[in-house]
């Protein structure tokens, strides 16, 4: 059966909806089939609009991964914005890709990747436009296997109804192995229907299948227990983890879209886990073992991407850039291989204990020196005993101080609001803090327009961290907090004109706590508000808190639990929590044992440099850390012969 | 060069100036000018490509556009002019950058620029129009009546608000033809303040003689240029460029 494009019909919608370029494809780099010439056609959703989904990493590396096989296409969709879902479903055009728009309910899988239970909204709207049922219980042989995938994957309850399967950690041999086991299933005729197949991928352990699995309930509200309800289905789903990363070096060729992206440069992921233990980073808790990719790969990657994206700006990518065994000697070598060109080099996530003016100088050598950022989280150094984000006051303002002596002008700090244990006082601190920088920038560069910026979130307690146990702060106290900081900072009165305030109000974090921590139940309350209307929840101007208390009113109506039972309840170590069968590879004995010490104000060191402290990651997933240095040389680049000029140049 | 200040970087004059001919086709039409920009200053660096740059602490490569089609329109005529730090062989600079782009932003002649006031030599546009599911004569009888008219004002939503201007006097010529599904307005339009563009004598049709297009037309613009001496034609504006490198 071939499959046809959708495009004649969504071309005639196209100028009548907003930024119609986003729906047309025709990235760079981007890969069609012949739908007939391969076995399994993969469709890769990252559940958001295009410009905020094409950049992600995730999916570029697993379209390139997948399509590099010869008996598999895969393509990718985006979510589509409420003027053009109004007129696909006027029209009865279906969801498409946008490779080759074809139907995505034609695709043997549709993978969803979540960065953040935000998305899990725009999933619904993308299943129901594909014409595939909502809930994946009334799905048939016909309709596509819906996979989640992401970082919120690794509670994927409050979804269990509308996936067929999730897959924990990384995807690049994940979906390697799925796509072997569908090519087989197909190859011999689908013996079984749906069924066997996702027998087949529940029993090898790949991905976790929420149907096979029963929750039963205390009456109180709480979960009795989750257990297999098929022989031959594992207890735990354990999560993936692809060790030595110069193997896989992705994406090769980086999708280059046409439309205006949230992120305008190439990405390469320099290293990926973290152990620096932040009690209340669920991607540092998940992603162990650190595992580095080499110099050398790197320096490759990044000039093989230049060339095939035309990219001026390049991000070296992972979860504490500057935490590389070989940041500075990458940053030097790069600064030197693209002296006097447009390249220019940004590390998106540095810690301040790691950061240093020479690295800093390397990275600006061919840029501007427009800002640097740093999230200390937590505004007193009680409260970041209690999180583990071990940065001394010290350890901050002697690096502004270095930055402003050094030539810049702005310095940005994160910080989070409604952390375990935290009183008013801790995050009255952070206007202390600000009022410190400020002043030690002034005195180090002599000037009076240097500029702070404090940008505060509220804290979301995530699964598979030691805060996994922990009381969400109420949206009111966590807004009375906000509001106290942003007075005491506006009443500095030497100072407020140098420090500006960010702020991000408490509901919105409401719904991502219940999401996150979410079981079973929960599902009803998604379904409900996507229902009633609601879309793409990370957008404020679409967010609607009401809307979400409302549906939830309705689907809690008959359950013993309600939204403040997931968020602001604290809980016991006996409890069966949602993701206990979810194997992170974190030993819970060990989260527990970390959540009292984050009690007791206990810090615990990075066991890349002191020994092992047992979270049970390597043991349990038999992983092992991978750091240099590998004392590599990065050599200057060759010159390229140009093809353009005028004389052959010869 | 002060380091501290600039970041070492050297300005290097242009050598040499380019005029390109684009054609923005099929899907890549609903590509507006900014993402065009975009993707061909990319395009550019992964050429290798020899750009020059502004001074200044934000430098950018030296490009001017002219007269961008709108959003959604099609195009065989768009010109954009480039300048170089190296000579540039145009006919490599055509193939290579042509390969470098995505098909549907096709590359369709390069000159050296050996003339001034290249702006001013794009006079007028040819725009063909396809109306699906309009049949010929209807379209026929607007046009005459439109063009009978000596003034048809239309509205259009601009950055500064709603503005009122006369959709007729800029039409030099429109005929109509038969098209397999649908009747084709072929319109030259001269260039002008404001721009009068397809979707305004669509929508002066519709004002001038009732006629309502239900499906979304496909507009493409088929030429950009001087006027010929027939008062009408539209003419290659690289000719002068053209016998100049010749000369």
């Amino acid at each position: 059966m071939t499959v046809q494009s959708v495009f004649p019909a969504l071309e005639q919608l196209l100028p009548r909806v907003q930024k119609p370029v986003q729906y047309v494809g025709g990235e760079l780099n981007a890969v069609i089939k012949q739908w007939d010439d391969t076995i399994v056609r993969w469709c890769l959703m990252y559940p958001d609009a295009y410009e905020v989904g094409i950049p992600n990493q995730g999916v570029q590396i697993l379209y390139e991964v997948l399509n590099e096989r010869q008996d598999t296409l895969c393509e990718r969709t985006y979510a589509v914005w409420p003027d053009l879902e109004k007129l696909m479903r006027e029209n009865g055009v279906p969801q498409f890709t946008v490779d080759a728009h074809r139907p995505v309910g034609a695709f043997d899988a549709l993978g969803v990747s979540f960065s953040t239970e935000l998305g899990y909204t725009n999933m619904l709207t993308a299943i129901d436009l594909a014409g595939v049922p909502l809930h994946a219980a009334d799905r048939d042989e016909t309709h596509p296997l819906v996979i989640a995938g992401g970082h919120a994957a690794f509670n994927p309850e409050a979804i269990a109804t509308f996936i067929d399967g999730a897959v924990l950690g990384d995807g690049e041999q994940a979906v390697l192995a799925i796509t072997d086991i569908i090519a087989d299933f197909k190859n011999a005729g689908s013996p079984g229907g749906r069924e066997e197949l996702l027998m087949r991928l529940a029993k090898s352990g790949v991905m976790y299948v929420p149907a096979f699995y029963d929750v039963e309930y205390l009456e109180d509200g709480r979960i009795r227990r989750v257990a297999p309800n098929r022989p031959g289905v594992p207890w735990r789903v354990a999560k993936h983890t692809v060790m030595d990363l110069d193997e896989w070096p992705y994406p090769k060729a980086p999708l280059v879209p046409i439309a205006e992206s949230v992120h305008e440069r190439m990405s390469v992921e320099i290293f990926r886990g973290c152990t620096r233990g932040c009690r209340f980073c669920q991607a540092g808790m998940i992603t162990r073992p650190v595992r580095e990719r080499s110099m050398t790969t790197i320096a490759d990657m990044v000039a093989n991407g230049l060339a095939k994206t035309g990219y001026e700006e390049i991000g070296l990518l992972s979860l504490s850039s500057a935490d590389h065994s070989e940041i500075a000697e990458i940053a030097k070598g790069l600064a030197d291989r693209y002296e006097n060109t447009q390249t220019s080099l940004s590390l998106p996530s540095t810690r301040v204990d790691a950061f240093n003016i020479d690295l800093a100088n390397e990275l600006s050598r061919n840029g501007r020196r427009s800002g640097l950022t740093f999230a200390p989280e937590g505004g007193s150094e009680r409260i970041r005993k209690v999180i583990n984000k071990m940065v001394t006051e010290e350890d901050l303002i002697r690096t502004v101080t270095a930055a402003y002596a050094s030539g810049w002008r702005q310095v940005k700090l994160y910080f989070m609001c409604g952390l375990p244990t935290e009183e008013d006082e801790d995050v009255l601190q952070i206007a202390r803090l600000a009022h410190e920088v400020i002043k030690a920038g002034r005195e180090a560069s002599g000037r009076n327009d240097i500029r702070c910026t404090v940008s505060i979130g509220g804290f979301v307690p995530k699964p598979h961290t030691p805060f996994q146990w922990a009381a969400q702060l109420d949206h009111e106290t966590t807004d009375a907090r906000l509001y106290k900081l942003r007075d005491a900072i506006r009443q500095d009165k030497a100072f407020a004109k140098s420090i500006g305030v960010r702020y991000h109000d408490g509901k919105p974090g409401v719904v991502e706590g219940l999401l996150s921590r979410g079981d079973r139940r929960v599902g009803k309350v998604i379904e409900q508000v996507w229902r009633d209307g609601q879309r793409f929840d990370g957008w404020s101007e679409h967010f609607s808190y009401d809307r979400w208390m409302a549906a939830a009113e309705i689907a809690f109506a008959d359950e013993a639990v309600d939204v403040n039972w997931y968020t602001i309840r604290e809980r016991e170590l006996s409890e069966v929590l949602a993701w206990d069968h979810l194997d992170s590879g974190l030993d819970k004995e060990w989260l527990w044992d970390d959540w009292q010490d984050a009690l007791s104000e206990v810090e615990v060191d990075d066991c890349r440099w002191t020994p092992c402290f047992d979270c049970g990651v390597c043991d349990h997933m038999g992983t092992e850390i991978q750091v240099g240095p590998t004392n590599a040389v990065m050599l200057p680049m060759p010159t390229i012969p140009s093809r353009v000029a005028a004389t052959s140049g010869a | 060069m002060a380091r501290d200040r600039d970041p070492g970087r050297e300005i290097i004059p242009a050598v040499q100036k380019l005029r390109i001919q684009h054609a923005k086709r099929d899907r890549l039409r609903f590509t507006s000018h900014r993402d065009f920009q975009r993707a061909f200053e990319r395009a550019l660096k992964r050429a290798g490509v020899p750009m020059a740059y502004s001074a200044g602490f934000s430098p950018h490569p030296k490009i001017s556009y002219a007269n961008a089609a709108p959003t959604g329109v099609a195009s065989e005529a768009e010109y954009v002019e480039i300048g170089v730090v190296q000579l540039v062989d145009p006919e490599k600079l055509r193939a290579v950058l042509d390969e470098v782009l995505p098909p549907g932003l096709d590359i369709l002649a390069v000159v050296e620029a050996r003339t001034p006031d290249f702006v001013a030599r794009l006079e007028a546009s040819h725009w063909q129009i396809e109306l699906p599911g309009t049949s010929k004569e209807t379209l026929e009888s607007a046009v005459v009546t439109f063009m009978a008219a000596a003034e048809v004002l239309v509205e259009r939503m601009t950055k500064s608000g709603v503005r009122t201007f006369d959709a007729r006097t800029a039409v030099i010529r429109a005929n109509v033809e038969l098209g397999a599904d649908c009747a084709i307005l072929q319109v030259v339009v001269r260039h002008g303040v404001p721009a009068v563009r397809p979707d305004d004598v669509l929508a002066a049709l519709t004002k001038v003689a009732d006629f309502v297009q239900e499906i979304p037309p496909r507009v493409t613009r088929l030429a950009q240029g001087p006027l010929l001496e027939d008062g009408w034609s539209v003419g290659d504006p690289f000719s002068l460029d053209r016998e100049a490198t010749q000369a």
